[in-house]
This record gives structure tokens, sequence and C-alpha cells, in this order.
């Protein structure tokens, strides 16, 4: 339980403060969630998709997660427009990171909890079209075993925290 | 980074107002305070107190008065059981692990409650790796220690037991007469330990009325200076020192005495104690406007600990839904307000404050908590202008968390 320094670079600041794309999609194709509202941190990501040409059209997204997860949250919306499922698919937290001017390393999560909704999302997609593409790998990536990870994480914290209901 | 911090900064450059509601975690030293100091930096007693020269012998008649000042006002008559540390920090280290390791033969037995600060839980899960039990009280819904439950904690084998009189996030007032004779009644033998850092210059303890064997005292949370602090010990109480080094005129801590930060501090105290009903009577004012003003003008807030009178008189925490609280932080700064949070996203691990969480809060309800402290030095114009731009400021974050969760 410790706090350290967080001196967010000016690019994070902007976003935080001017974010991208923001808010949910009303004619979304697809949207999935990372994190969870009871775990705190939670982010929601929404793409409208070209059937045809398997393109995102455009991205938003909410969040209920600090300025980093904001940021980076907001810039994935705007790298990810016009790009080929595929292409959005290799988009990693590390490009991600890179594109805001890095993140303090305890602020690594939130950046990856982007990343893995924006995966989920492509998945949840080809779910509901029951097609598989070649490139879409069996295996959960990184980013989205991270994010079941922390929800995990939370989801256990919180139970724990339950024990104060049957106390009383 | 540091360029990174420098923009920060910049980004701050047309706030029209400026509001330090942090007095948590630091605090800005009074001008007055400040005065009292500066001689002695370079003017006057500038030297060891336990040397034998004139500036040696300033200093020690300068630390044994200033030890005087802060402890007549929770009823310590002789300045030699005022041990000055670094800060409350080390006076909490130095009370557990001083009386644990002297004791170690007794019992190996601690009791806390649970929502104690970091610097009383972190040494005693220091202290489970040497083979102590830490037994945690759990307290209620407004973070009042459970005395049944507490009775069920304390045996013989209980060496120590250390509670803070007023809680550092939600400001409970504890009732530490009934909780120090609940412990005492079962074991005369248990040490006990008040931490008064939050409590000292604003609710009233007296170690003639309820005879603790230690309390801590802070300096920077009175807007005394930060580097100063000190640990009553009680005359003829066995407690070993934690560091080495050479003593001086503190018996428990090694090295030169900062007499600066003490003369700091007693003047603090002074100060504090000085029109202590107008100032109190004013904080509390400050605090319930601040209260009252959120929770009935912003939807979906909770006041975390208690109302009223068994509040700190400066203590306002409050949960605000749907709304990160680090997010928060940073937007009220850019407001020139300035807070702090109990959020999860705070911390280094994914968890939200140990206090929030003891008394019941979800995690969603601890995620959008901000602690704020007012001092006798706020005016309602500060009050009236943290209620003015707060709204705006949970509304554009609640913006972002859009329609989750519906
Ligand atoms: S979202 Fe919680 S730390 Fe970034």
């Amino acid at each position: 339980m410790s706090r350290s320094p967080l001196p967010y670079n000016p690019k994070i600041l902007e976003l935080f403060r001017n974010p991208k794309n923001l808010g949910r999609m009303d004619d979304a194709t697809v949207s999935a969630v990372a994190g969870n509202p009871s775990c705190g941190d939670m982010i929601t990501f929404y793409l409208k998709i070209d059937d045809e040409k398997e393109v995102i059209e455009k991205a938003s997204f909410e969040s209920y997660g600090c300025a980093a997860n904001i940021a980076t949250s907001s810039i994935l919306t705007e790298m990810v427009k016009g790009k080929r499922l595929e292409e959005a698919w290799q988009t990693s937290w590390k490009t991600v990171a890179n594109e805001v001017g890095g993140l303090p390393t305890v602020k690594f999560h939130c950046g990856i909890l982007a990343v893995g909704a924006l995966r989920r999302a492509i998945r949840q997609y080809y779910r509901i079209k029951e097609k598989k593409p070649e490139w879409l790998p069996e295996e959960q990536t990184f980013e989205e075993k991270q994010a079941l990870e922390e929800e995990k994480l939370a989801e256990m914290l919180s139970k724990r925290l339950g024990i104060f209901e049957s106390e009383e | 980074m540091v360029e990174s911090v420098r923009e920060l900064i910049r980004a701050h450059a047309n706030i029209e107002k400026e509001v330090y509601l942090d007095i948590e975690n630091s605090s800005p030293v009074p001008e007055e305070i400040v005065n009292e100091m500066l001689p002695y930096f370079n003017k006057r007693a500038y030297g060891n107190p336990t040397l034998t020269h004139k500036l040696g012998w300033e200093a020690y008649e300068t630390i044994i008065l200033s030890a005087k000042k802060v402890g007549e006002h929770v009823g310590v008559e002789s300045p030699e059981e005022i041990n000055f540390t670094p800060g409350e920090t080390e006076a909490n280290n130095l009370a557990i692990l001083g009386v644990c390791l002297s004791r170690r033969n007794d019992g190996k037995k601690i009791v806390v409650s649970e929502i104690e600060p970091l610097n009383v839980v972190n040494v005693c899960k220091m202290l489970e790796n040497y083979g102590f039990k830490v037994e945690k009280v759990p307290v209620d819904r407004d973070g009042f220690i459970k005395i049944e439950r507490l009775k069920e904690k304390v045996d013989k084998n209980t060496v120590f037991a250390s509670f803070s009189l007023v809680n550092n996030e939600i400001g409970t007032v504890q009732p530490i007469k009934e909780v120090f004779k609940t412990v005492k009644d079962i074991n005369t033998n248990t040490i006990f330990h008040v931490d008064l850092s939050d409590a000292y210059g604003r609710i009233p303890f007296d170690v003639k009325k309820v005879p603790v064997e230690l309390a801590t005292i802070s300096s920077y949370k009175i807007l005394g200076p930060r580097g100063i602090g000190a640990l009553y010990v009680k005359e003829g109480l066995k407690i070993e020192r934690i560091l080495e080094g050479q003593i001086g005129t503190q018996k428990l801590w090694p090295g030169v005495e900062n007499t600066p930060a003490i003369v700091g501090f007693a003047k603090a105290s002074e100060l504090a104690f000085k029109n202590f009903e107008n100032n109190i009577n004013h904080m509390k004012k400050l605090r319930d406007r601040l209260i009252d003003g959120i929770i009935n003008n912003i939807d979906e807030t909770l006041l975390n600990g208690p109302a009223g009178d068994k509040r700190s008189p400066d203590n306002i925490n409050i949960s605000f839904l749907k709304c990160e609280g680090e997010s928060l932080t940073i937007e009220l700064s850019l407001k020139g307000v300035y807070v702090s949070s109990g959020s999860a996203c705070t911390r280094r691990v994914l968890q939200p404050s140990h206090v929030l969480t003891a008394i019941g809060r979800r995690f969603e309800e601890a995620h959008g908590s901000i602690l704020m402290k007012v001092t006798r030095y706020h005016s309602m114009d500060d009050i009236e202008y943290v209620l003015k731009v707060l709204p705006e400021a949970v509304n554009r974050l609640r913006k972002i968390y859009g329609s989750m969760g519906e």
C-alpha cells in the first residue's frame, strides 16, 4: 500500500482534459468491457465496423479510471479508426504507451486494460459473425490475460470485503 | 520526468483562486510559525544541545522549553516524557517496535483497529514476520471500534495496544477512554499507545485522565513544520531504541536535534490552543458547510465517517459515485483546489483505502472518495469556491464514465 509520484506527461494531461471519441456509441457494431465497476477501474470500448471491408469506421470509449486510463483509451480510439481489424488487433499496449509519451510504471496496467477492451471487442465481433480469421490467435494475448487477472484480483478483494456484511 | 512535472505545473497558470485542503498529506506552515523558527537556523541556539558552550546551552534550553509547550496541552508535565522524533511516522514506529522489542518475552500479541494509519498497520505487518500476532479489531460503518470484539481480542499475551483517538481519513473520534479501560480491565500489563496525530489541537486529550503509556503527536497536522513529531513516553516505561547513534537530549532518538523544527512545532501548538474554542467552532462551521453543500447539491454522494460531534472538526471525506478519485484530484487541481483520494488508482496495488473498506464501503464507493481538511486559516470564501468548482469537476468526469453499468 504505497504511492508513487505521478509526473504525467503533457500529452496525457491534454487527453485527460480533452478526450477524443468519448461516450456511448448508439450505432456500435460491437462493444466490450474490461475491468468492472466493483474493482473500480473499468473501460468500455465501442466499435462501428464496416462488415465488408472489416474496417473500423469509428471507435469510442467510456472510462472509470485514472488520467492514464482516460488518455490511453482516448488515443487508442484514434489509432484504430480507419484500420482493418487485423491491423487494429496488432496495436499493443506498449505502442499505446509510447503514443501518449510514456506511462509511469504503476500506470502500465491502465494502458493494458484499454488494449484488453479493444481486443475483446474484436473477438466479440467475430464471435457474433461466427467467423474465425486466421490471424486471430486462439489463445488469449498478454493484454487480454492481464485484464482478466485484474478482474479476478478485484473480485477476490471485494469478496474479502463481503466479510463486513456477514459480521453484523 | 521533471520536464513533465513542469508542464503539469504550468497548466495551472490561469487559475483564479487556490484552496489547499490536503492537510492530511502535508501542510503549509503559516508565516508566524516560520518567523518564530528563523532565528534558530543561524542567529541563536544553533549549537548541539549536549555541548558545553553557549550555543549548545541555548539549544538545550530551547528544546526543553519547547517540549514543555508541546506536552502541556495533553497534560504532560515533565518535558523528559516528550521525545522528539522526525515525525509521527517515526513516533508510531518507535512506540510499537520499541515496546515490542523490549517486551518480546512477555507475550507476542498486539491489538490494533482495522483503521489505523499505515505507519501502524505496516509496522505491525513487519512484526508478524518476527513471530508477533496482530489482532485487528473491526469497526462499525462510521468507523467506531466494536468494543465487544475488542474484548475478544485482548488476553494475557497482549503486550501492546495501539489506537488512534481520531481516524486520519474519516475523522471518527473514538471513545478512547472506554477503549483504554476495556484493554486494561482484561490485561493491566498491556502497554497502551494512542496516536494523537489527528486529534492534537482539535480533540482534547489528557494523559492524566486517560493514563496511556505512549502518545504520538504530529506537528504538520497542526500546521507546524514537517520533519518533527513527538512521542510521549510515560516515565519509567521500558522501551528500546530502534535506531542507534550519538544519543543527545532525546534518549530514544539518536542524531543532532532539529532545533528550528522543534521551535516551530512548539509555536504551532501554542497557536492551535490559543482561542481553541473559536478555532474549533470556525472549523466546524466550514466543515459542515462543505459537507452539506456537497451532499445536498451533488447526486450520488456519500459521507464517509460519522456526522456531527463524533467527527473531527477538520475532516471532510466524501465519495462521489461514478467518478474516479485520482482523476478528480487532477481535475480539481486544475481549478486550484488541492485534495487527495482513497481511490485504488492512487495506490500501487489495486486496493482502495483500507479505512474505507473497513467501514464497509464497496470498491466503487471508495474509488471516488475525496479527503479534505480545513484549518483555522481557511475562510468561508474558500469553501464557497470549492463548492462552486466541485460540481463541474464531478460532472465532467461522470461524462467520461458515461453510461457504464447501465
Ligand atoms: S485506472 Fe486505476 S490506476 Fe489507472
